[in-house]
């Protein structure tokens, strides 16, 4: 199953001066137990989408369906296709309300009407995910924790629902640079665990390079792309076209290839490029280089 | 859902009205007012009439748009309406129970309803044409004199010019943080009375938090910008009157004259 966004168009306040079509006949697929990455720069219409994701507005015309069900209906079974779909959205501490980080996360779940145990066990688990020490956190009000503790609280209290389909737009704004890369591992390392299905709107061609399955580029309300990661990148003037660039380490290694380097130019992630490169020296590959060495070292440069 | 609302906003435009002086505009506003209550009777109400169409044309808005100014206040309206037609002595054309529903009474109705709806469909229109920024420049300047009497011009200007910067910001916000809660499974305005209450509390306080926030962090920007309040300040746009603005007050006091003499002669 998936979600199937057909022929959707919003139209944003409409009939007064301000009348604009956000979204212009969206069509796209998101593959069930994949990571969809949406980018497109401000204003493209990717936060209008996702918000029609599970249903908090309506398209002016076309449907969203969540398994098969259309979201707009009425009954149970559209509203429990919009409660498989959890959004975080940008900047997500400045929803915290509660008096403890733990009655705070609990709040999704016990709006779902879920029993005392399993509301318990679900802010152990979401607190776990987002590395917050359940003893020394959850008593504690959110608004003591730091910018970085309060952001994974405010997801924490998302991700306890285990919502089927994840939706996070740009979960990693405003973090420091190891603060974002700790908080992509543990959202990949949600997924690989739960097999739920990410969706990440995110500015960062990098991470989308190393984390995406498939990426839709938004411009000006339409799709101008949909693809795996290397379908996408490989169209650089549709990229740019959109005011987004390739991944960094992709113009490094075409700045090279320009200085006569024997290397491949469709190289988009840190992993790709240090085999390319060893392989273009003609170097073999010192072992036990791990991938998170490498791609710790590559938010330095 | 939230943006919606129409009273107190500007729609850009660059019709005459919108290129007036908004200190002429405010006070010819006042000039307006006075006359739709001074000379209340038919001929001038007609007259009074046809100047906020005309104003309406001028300033190239929709006329749908001031409608729906007047919408939210359409209750009011019904219950003068009512109120007039059963209250005011004089023939009688129909007996509801024990009140009269005379004619006197409906004429009088009608037009304290008109007179309503002209005072904040013209009053709308002056917020429709000028941005809030000049609106406060404007009743700076007009409330000036009164600061040798310890009025404080320039400090009420500058907390209006803030309250209606942040009115947006803050709906967006509120939008953003019901649309979270939302997603937590929240049924914000559902049920009883106390269970809507409740259901506010996730929305409010973080809306009050975050406007602390930007109280806190504009404050610190002001003072890092050396605000010291109005003594000695001057505008980037300096306000000017234009040949536009003189012509305005000619038709105005020619209207008001006209209005005046139709009242008094007929």
């Amino acid at each position: 199953m998936s979600i199937e966004v057909k022929n959707i168009s919003y139209v944003y306040m409409p009939k007064s001066p301000y009348e604009r079509l956000a979204l212009d006949d969206v069509s796209i697929t998101i593959p069930e137990g994949k990571i969809t990455a949406i980018a497109g720069h401000t204003g493209s219409g990717k936060s209008t989408l996702i918000q029609h994701l599970n249903g908090l507005i309506s398209p002016t015309s076309g449907s969203v369906l969540v398994d098969g069900v259309d979201i707009a209906a009425k009954g149970q079974a559209a509203r429990a296709a919009r409660r498989s779909v959890g959004m975080v959205f940008q900047y997500p501490e400045h929803q915290l309300f509660e008096e403890t980080v733990e009655q705070d996360i609990a709040f999704g779940p016990k709006n779902y009407g879920m029993s005392p145990e399993e509301i318990s066990e679900r802010v152990r688990f979401a607190m776990d995910f987002v590395q917050l020490d359940y003893k020394e956190y959850s008593q504690r009000s959110p608004f003591q924790l730091s910018g970085g503790q309060m952001r994974r609280a405010a997801i924490a209290g998302v991700v306890a629902l285990k919502p089927k389909y994840l939706v996070l737009d740009e979960p990693t704004a405003g973090l420091d640079p190891k603060g974002r890369e700790e908080l992509m591992q543990r959202i990949m390392k949600l997924h690989r665990q739960e097999k739920n299905t990410i969706i990440l709107v995110s500015h960062s061609m990098d991470d989308i390079a190393r984390f995406a399955d498939n990426v839709v580029i938004m411009n000006r309300g339409r799709v101008l792309m949909e693809g795996t990661p290397h379908e996408v990148f490989v169209r650089e003037d549709f990229i740019r076209q959109a005011g987004l660039d390739v991944p960094q380490i992709t113009n490094i290694v075409k700045a090279l290839k320009i200085r006569g380097w024997d290397i491949s130019s469709n190289i988009y992630t840190m992993d790709e490029a240090v085999d390319a490169i060893f392989q273009a020296v003609k170097v073999p590959r010192r072992p036990g280089g791990t991938s998170a060495d490498r791609s710790g070292g590559a938010e330095k440069c | 859902m939230l943006t919606d609302i129409t009273l107190g906003q500007y729609f850009p435009g660059n019709s005459l009205l919108h290129r007036m002086d908004a200190r002429v505009k405010i006070v010819l506003l006042f000039f307006y007012i006075v006359g739709i209550f001074l000379f209340d009777n038919n001929w001038c109400y007609m007259l009074n009439t046809l100047l906020a169409v005309f104003l309406v044309g001028l300033s190239r808005l929709s006329p749908l748009m001031v409608l729906k100014a007047i919408k939210p206040l359409w209750w009011i309206l019904l219950l003068t309406f009512i109120i007039q037609i059963f209250s005011v002595p004089g023939e009688v054309l129909m007996k509801v129970w024990i009140f009269d529903l005379t004619y006197e009474g409906l004429e009088k109705g009608f037009f304290i309803s008109l007179r309503l709806i002209l005072l904040i469909g013209v009053s709308s229109l002056l917020m429709f044409t000028t941005s809030p920024l000049m609106l406060t420049d404007a009743l700076e300047a007009l409330f000036k004199p009164l600061k040798k009497f310890g009025f404080p011009a320039h400090e009420l200007a500058m907390m209006m010019t803030i309250a209606l910067r942040f009115i947006p910001t803050l709906m967006e916000e509120t939008d953003k943080i019901m649309k979270a809660q939302k997603s937590r499974g929240s049924d914000i305005g559902e049920g009883n009375l106390l269970a809507k209450a409740k259901s506010m509390i996730p929305i409010l306080v973080p809306l009050f938090i975050s406007a602390f926030r930007r109280a806190d962090e504009l404050a610190m920007a002001m003072e890092a910008r050396s605000y010291r309040g109005g003594e000695g300040r001057t505008r980037m746009k300096a306000m000017r009157m234009h040949k536009s603005d003189g012509w305005a007050i000619g038709v105005m006091a020619a209207y008001m004259m006209a209005c005046g003499a139709v009242y008094w002669l007929l």
